[in-house]
């Protein structure tokens, strides 16, 4: 058992923490998503530079073989300053899918690209009748010579409107809910037949909704099985659920310290507000929470590249469940303890609120992932 | 003991159900459905069909426009406009000010003032919280200083809920510092158009404007706009928030907003059918409409003790009724984000004027996660939660 990061995994975070307290700031941010685009290209360049826009990619793949662990350092910082830049669905996501389901050809002409800053991915799955049931994809792909034609709707596709490829999921057989016939495609973003509706979201960031109309594509644009494309789909879900834990560590870390900061220097009655024994305590709660939701998302980075995919989706469950019940309290109760600056833009502490509920209803809120613990039996053997 | 109502109240109900079925206007009722703001226009409109009426402020003194309603009758009033659904009244006129000008006031603000407020032709504000001042409101800085036959205000308040519309606004300021934090605050009623009077805004979580800043900066008050005595402004002010004890709850808003989970949990799909078919989902939405249930019951039974109240005397009531009804309004914004589940995520801010662009979702969705970041705000105003619990500790139970 070790907890302890190693000194590169320390040297990581570190950097990663200092290039965002210089370009990250609250106020910066408010620049970014203010902006055109609502992204900001020099941070992503910065990120490149560091060697972050590849470090889940082995050497082979032009990236640096960094694993689940060294993820969750990034995302947690990145967590910790709100950024809304398209990690997830850029690297975690678009480069997790070309990892796991792509051919070496594949991997080799699309991921340095990635990890250089010079191409962006978006995972366009989700679709209005799916809530959260991966399986759930009524788009098709119909066979068309050697390639294929896809038809279909795709919505809240991650940072989908800046993306320059979008990998869209696709049934090539059977009807909408069966767990097989389900393909992956690669996708200009600018082919003909694709239109995308590009919006800001709750939380600052950005996602489209995307229309594929008689898209056609080639037959080097399949990844891996058009008939199997599931079990690869669930990885890289579990994957960014991994991912998302983290980040809702960090966001949680510090919605909790910059509201214990406030009871600190609060005056009412005389008194820092930190002095009533009630507001002592619900700090202590929250704690209490952060910490178990700390564990969980250590858990589900560990799983998450776990062989067995019945043992690794139950725990990166267990985890999502957690850390939706977690940071409902955290976030509820930062807001609650700042009063009424807690409810206004200008104050930090409601971002972090907004980000930590929009992360509970990304890829499963926590009703949805307790039933599926539930489902597969819980996390405790018998 | 007998939980129904009386033949004469049902048939009240009744009357009172049929008129706002008919005089609501629709688009200011599906405003409200949809979860959002009711707009200025709106509060005006619907003030004055009900001033039309003779029940723009049934609560008040006969004299002034009141009704001869039960306080039950009152209830079943209160409950059917939040069933409508209807906007509220704007509470800073009929509910707050009003009642202290017609208990304290002299007859020429009696005269000048009430019958305005129910016709909404003045728009008021509530300038009672400032920077430093908000749970602990007898900190209050904002002084007015007697200068012949006016007072000079100078300080700031803030979270002045809605006053880039208002035409005046009522303020506790303080007009003697010497004397002990309660004791030197006065109760003014100042006409927003003086010279001096600055407001700015302060933008919520869910990117509205609901709340602001006002500066005074030399601003002159005659002195007849001092309400009662000079120096007994928190009594009056302790009076003004004790009035608002039936309807803190908001038990019809919940029981509307539940209605709405119903509707929409029916036709959104999980796991291949109707939402509403889940069964976990099913025993959320049912443990929040027992308590919802209870809340109503235990409102019913403040209202049926109304007549027989000791003024004065601490009671947990109101403090029951806040703590609990907030509880629900939050847990009831919940659900709904439950309901919609991943489409809460786009943010549509025009949603609000109405563009011509289509939603991005189905079109109820666009106000449901605004709605639930702007809720959190029910636990923190009109003494947040905390400072209640410390009441029903303290004042109640003696501990
Ligand atoms: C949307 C909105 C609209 C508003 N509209 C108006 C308006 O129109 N007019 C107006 O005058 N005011 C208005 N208010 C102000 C409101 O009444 C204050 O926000 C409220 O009194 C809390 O004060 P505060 O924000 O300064 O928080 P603080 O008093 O600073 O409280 C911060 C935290 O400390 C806790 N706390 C404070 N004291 C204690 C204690 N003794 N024991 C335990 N916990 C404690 C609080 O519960 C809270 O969690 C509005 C507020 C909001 C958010």
């Amino acid at each position: 058992m070790d907890f302890d990061l190693t000194e590169e995994q320390r040297l990581l975070k570190d950097s990663v923490d200092r290039l965002l307290a210089d370009a990250y700031g609250f106020d910066a941010r408010k620049r970014i998503v203010a902006s055109e685009g609502g992204v900001s290209p020099a941070v992503w360049a910065q990120f490149a530079e560091l060697g972050l826009l590849g470090l889940p990619f082995s050497e082979e793949q032009g990236g640096f073989g960094g694993g689940p662990v060294e993820t969750m350092l990034v995302m947690e910082a990145f967590g910790r300053a709100l950024v809304v830049e398209p990690y997830l669905a850029t690297v975690i996501l678009g480069g997790g899918l070309i990892r796991h389901a792509g051919s070496a050809a594949q991997q080799a002409a699309i991921l340095p690209a990635v990890a250089a800053g010079e191409r962006r991915l978006a995972f366009a799955h989700a679709e209005r009748q799916a809530r959260y049931d991966l399986f759930d994809v009524a788009t098709t792909a119909r066979p068309d010579g050697e390639g294929w034609v896809l038809d279909g709707q795709k919505g809240l596709v991650l940072h989908g409107d800046g993306a320059d490829t979008l990998i869209v999921s696709a049934r090539t057989a059977g009807a909408t809910r069966d767990l097989t016939g389900l393909g992956l495609f690669l996708v200009d973003a600018s082919a003909p037949g694709v239109s995308r509706r590009g919006y800001p979201t709750q939380d600052g960031q950005r996602a489209a909704e995307v229309t594929l109309t008689g898209v056609r594509v080639g037959p080097d644009a399949v990844l891996g099985d058009p008939k199997g494309a599931l079990p690869a789909i669930e990885r890289v879900v579990d994957e960014a659920i991994a991912a998302l834990c983290a980040e809702a560590v960090g966001a949680m870390e510090a919605s909790l310290q910059s509201t214990v900061e406030y009871l600190k220097t609060r005056q009412q009655f005389g008194t820092p507000i930190g002095a009533f024994q009630v507001l002592q305590h619900r700090s202590a709660e929250m704690v209490v929470a952060l910490e178990q939701a700390r564990s969980m998302a250590m858990l589900a980075a560990m799983m998450a590249t776990a062989p067995d995919a019945r043992e690794r989706r139950a725990a990166v469950s267990g985890a999502k469940a957690q850390i939706g019940r977690s940071a409902r309290f955290i976030g509820q109760q930062s807001v609650q303890l700042h009063g009424g600056v807690g409810v206004t833009m200008e104050y930090q502490i409601g971002h972090y609120f907004k980000r930590l509920t929009m992360i509970d209803t990304l890829f499963g809120d926590a009703d949805h992932h307790l039933g599926l613990t539930a489902d597969a039996g819980g996390l405790i053997n018998s | 003991m007998d939980l129904r109502f009386t033949d004469k109240e049902l048939a009240f109900r009744d009357e009172v159900r049929a008129f706002f079925k008919q005089a609501l206007p629709p688009q200011i009722r599906n405003r409200i459905t949809s979860g959002h703001h009711p707009t200025k226009d709106d509060l005006v409109t619907w003030q004055r069909i009900l001033n039309a009426k003779g029940w723009a402020v049934p609560h008040w003194p006969a004299e002034w426009g009141g009704t001869d309603w039960t306080p039950v009758e009152q209830y079943i009033f209160q409950e059917e406009m939040q069933l409508a659904p209807a906007p509220q009244p704007l509470p800073f006129g009929v509910n707050m000010v009003a009642p202290v000008i017609y208990t304290f006031g002299s007859e020429a603000q009696k005269r000048r003032f009430l019958p305005r407020i129910a016709n909404i032709d003045d728009w008021w504000c509530q300038g009672f919280s400032e920077p430093g001042a908000g749970s602990d409101l007898a900190s209050l800085k904002t002084r007015a200083e007697r200068q012949g036959d006016c007072f000079v205000v100078n300080g700031q308040k803030t979270w002045t809920t809605l006053a880039q519309h208002a035409d005046w606004i009522f303020c506790l300021v303080r007009t003697d510092p010497a004397a002990k934090k309660q004791m030197g605050i006065s109760f003014l009623l100042i006409d927003m158009k003086t010279p001096g009077v600055t407001v700015c805004p302060i933008q919520t979580i869910d990117g509205g404007h609901e709340v602001n800043e006002v500066f005074f900066d030399d601003v002159r008050v005659p002195v007849e706009n001092l309400v009662g005595e000079e120096n007994r402004g928190w009594d009056y002010a302790k009076f003004l928030l004790g009035n608002e004890r039936v309807g803190i709850a908001r038990v019809g808003v919940s029981k509307e907003r539940i209605r709405r989970i119903k509707q929409l949990a029916a036709v959104e799909m999980s796991g291949g059918r109707p939402l509403i078919e889940d069964r976990r989902f099913r025993e959320k939405l049912a443990a929040v409409e027992i308590e919802l249930k209870a809340l109503e019951i235990t409102q019913m039974r403040v209202v049926a003790a109304e007549g027989r109240r000791e003024r004065g005397k601490p009671d947990p009531a109101s403090s029951v009724l806040k703590i609990k009804g907030s509880e629900l309004q939050q847990a009831t914004t919940e659900l709904l984000m439950d309901v919609i589940g991943p489409y809460a995520m786009p943010y549509d801010p025009h949603s609000e004027e109405g563009s011509n662009e289509p939603p991005v979702g189905p079109d109820w969705a666009a106000m449901i996660a605004p709605n639930y970041f702007n809720t959190r705000k029910v636990s923190i105003y009109g003494g947040s939660n905390e400072i209640q619990k410390n009441i029903i500790a303290k004042a109640v139970l003696g501990l």
